[in-house]
């Protein structure tokens, strides 16, 4: 399989006696990017996430990650690949310099060198102040982020990240953003699993739905929200002049969908782009008074909904 | 369907041991400094104490010419006080139970379960590692025992032990060990098997009520049922003796308490048709040498051997199998 690949899988199926959490699942995660995967409750992103990390077998298919089987090598995978599991617990007897420790030395990270990475990792993510103190007094923030510091003494060319933001405050979540957007300024490829799409949408190059063990979607938000939205590209614009000749120059403008009048002198163009250029040339072409544009980008709320809708109504037509 | 299920079968990379010292020397770190062990510690050497003083009054009491006083100081009780030797038919397993009834399951609870196996590391580590740091645990605690004993022994009795005693005591330190080896294996399996820790040391302590209390009472009822005696002949008397021995020996707690016998009373040479309750009407002139008590349970010590690699191979399967998602 290619390099250019940090995670590939092919027919990835898992059953569970009966039910099955993930049905021949084709998945590829280029290197250096940020993917993101998301699903409702029970799609299979964790099982999935299990599987690339050989900690539960397939039934069936096959996978690479960073070039290794999971199945197979699982300590070359396990050494190179830091993960965050979605429900992260530590001995809470033991400070955090020690739960640190404890897992350098269970990745054979040389004694002085561990040191020196667990204080450099500890002062990345704002423990240093608390590093010597049991982790039971931790918060949850700081639970999650010890978490963080325990993959960066890792080292790791992949991280797999597993609803790492549920339960932390907005200021808390910004800036686990900015950690993962930190890691890829450094070639660190992300697996990211989540539900709070706006985060997904922030920091992901490229996104992954799951529904009912299968990816049914995949691509940039932009590709998907072509797919799902027609589109997704809102511009709104104000102006002044005759409302029909308006309509009519702006349903002219290349890659636009529709133009509904919303209010008074606002219209909604929905575009497979952004065309907020060849609007204003429409509009100062039919001789009206440009006032003002807005871009409304694809959202990713959006094409969840949509898609979900859509799923319901199919699933409603075939009852009847 | 392909057929890639049998991953079992293909070879795995690296070394099933990595990073299995660093489970060990955490797992003994936390059972060095945790509040149940010390509890647990405590008991022991105050029992221990206490048991050695009745033995050293019974000892100077009698005033015998006996060649092995070190070794009284374990089998000899002074009423209502029972020897140090009883105690630690029960004292072992409860310590052994302590230390593992949570070993996995907490690891489950606290979450660090998938955590942990996400490093570069086979469950095997984890699980060996966690087996031997306990039991490493168990011999430091028994031999510091063994250390306390002797040594009141020498300051109280005013003599030192003989080379023959000290080699005794020592085999009997290591049977001890292993008696606790296979209270471990079994609350470790119980561990894997029950989520909730409470169940699992319930669970357990059943077990070793059942072996402790119950066993002896229904392998007599179980004997006869098995080699009936229709006729009162001496053979079929000989075989229903057999077979109660037999079942007798199912148990550990036997098994450990017919080793402990020969090795401390040197003038025991058989084992068997009587049970060792009431083995001292069974002695007959000298004293054996060591080598000839040892082979007469070495029967024993290697069932308790085998008993605790069977267990804990059970446990490893088990392990092997679990779903790490807590
Ligand atoms: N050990 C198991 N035994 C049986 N079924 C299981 C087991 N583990 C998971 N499943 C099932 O597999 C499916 C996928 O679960 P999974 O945890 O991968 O979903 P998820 O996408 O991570 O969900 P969530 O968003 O809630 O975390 C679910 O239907 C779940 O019930
Ligand atoms: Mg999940």
């Amino acid at each position: 399989m290619a390099e250019e690949y940090v995670i590939e899988t092919r027919g990835l199926t898992k059953e569970y006696d009966g039910t099955v959490a993930v049905r021949d699942l084709n998945l590829r995660v280029r290197k250096g990017e940020v993917f993101g995967v998301l699903g409702p409750n029970g799609s299979g992103k964790t099982t999935t996430i299990l599987m690339l990390l050989g900690l539960t077998d397939p039934t069936a298919g096959e996978m690479r990650v960073l070039g290794f089987d999971p199945m197979r090598q699982p300590l070359s995978v396990k050494a190179r690949v830091g993960y965050l599991p979605d429900q992260v617990g530590f001995y809470d007897e033991l400070t955090a310099r020690e739960n640190l420790i404890y897992i350098a030395k269970l990745n054979g990270i040389p004694r002085k060198e561990a040191y020196r990475r667990i204080d450099e990792a500890l002062a990345q993510m704002g423990l240093a102040d608390v590093a010597d103190r049991p982790v039971a007094t931790f918060s949850r923030g700081m639970r999650q982020r010890l978490g963080l510091a325990e993959i960066l003494i890792k080292r790791p060319q992949l991280v797999i990240l597993d609803e790492p933001t549920q339960g932390l405050d907005p200021q808390a979540a910004r800036e686990f953003l900015d950690i993962i957007r930190d890691l890829r300024s450094h070639g660190i490829s992300v697996l990211l699993a989540s539900h709070l799409l706006y985060q997904v949408q922030a920091v992901c190059d490229r996104v992954g739905l799951f529904h009912k063990g299968r990816m049914v979607l995949e691509g940039t938000v932009q590709e998907l929200a072509r797919q799902i939205l027609g589109g997704g590209y809102r511009v709104q614009v104000e102006a002044e002049g005759p409302r029909e000749i308006l309509l009519q120059a702006l349903r002219k403008v290349p890659d636009t969908l529709s133009v509904q009048p919303v209010n008074g002198r606002v219209y909604e163009l929905l575009a497979q782009r952004d065309v907020r250029p060849e609007a204003a040339q429409a509009v100062v072409q039919a001789g009206g008074k440009l006032l003002s544009l807005m871009l409304e980008e694809p959202n990713l709320e959006e094409i969840y909904a949509r898609y979900f809708q859509e799923v319901e109504h199919e699933s409603a037509r075939a009852a009847a | 369907m392909s057929q890639h299920v049998l991953r079992r079968e293909r070879a795995r990379e690296g070394s099933p041991w990595t990073g299995m010292w660093a489970v060990v020397a955490k797992e003994m770190a936390d059972n060095l400094t945790s509040a149940r062990m010390h509890i647990l510690e405590l008991l022991i050497a105050l029992t221990a104490v206490g048991a050695v003083y009745g033995a050293i009054q019974e000892i100077m009491n009698t005033i015998s010419e006996d060649r092995f006083l070190f070794l009284k100081l374990f089998t000899e009780g002074r009423l209502p006080m029972p020897a140090f030797l009883e105690f630690l038919g029960f004292l072992v397993p409860l310590l052994a139970i302590a230390m593992s009834f949570d070993a996995i399951n907490g690891e489950f609870n606290r979450r660090t379960m998938s955590r942990i196996l996400a490093q570069p590391i086979y469950r095997d580590a984890l699980l060996f590692g966690k087996f031997l740091a306990h039991l490493f645990t168990l011999a430091l605690v028994l031999t510091a025992i063994w250390l306390l004993i002797i040594g009141l022994g020498i300051v109280r009795l005013g003599l030192p032990p003989s080379g023959e005693e000290m080699a005794r005591l020592l085999w009997f330190l290591l049977a001890t060990i292993f008696y606790g080896g296979i209270w471990l294996a079994l609350a470790m399996v119980l561990s894997i098997e029950f989520r909730q820790p409470a169940t699992a040391a319930l669970s357990a302590i059943a077990v070793w009520l059942f072996f402790a209390v119950f066993w002896k009472m229904i392998a007599n009822v179980l004997a006869p049922v098995i080699s009936p005696v229709r006729y009162g002949f001496p053979e079929e008397q000989l075989r229903l003796v057999q077979t109660q021995l037999f079942l007798w020996r199912l148990s550990p707690n036997t098994l450990y308490g017919e080793i402990a016998m020969a090795l401390l009373r040197p003038e025991i040479r058989v084992m068997g048709f009587i049970s060792p309750v009431q083995l001292s009407g069974a002695i007959l002139g000298t004293p054996l040498p060591l080598s000839q008590s040892l082979l007469l349970v070495w029967p024993q010590m290697t069932g308790l051997v085998a008993a605790t690699i069977l267990l804990f191979a059970l446990g490893y399967v088990l392990f092997q199998r679990q779903e790490i998602r807590a």
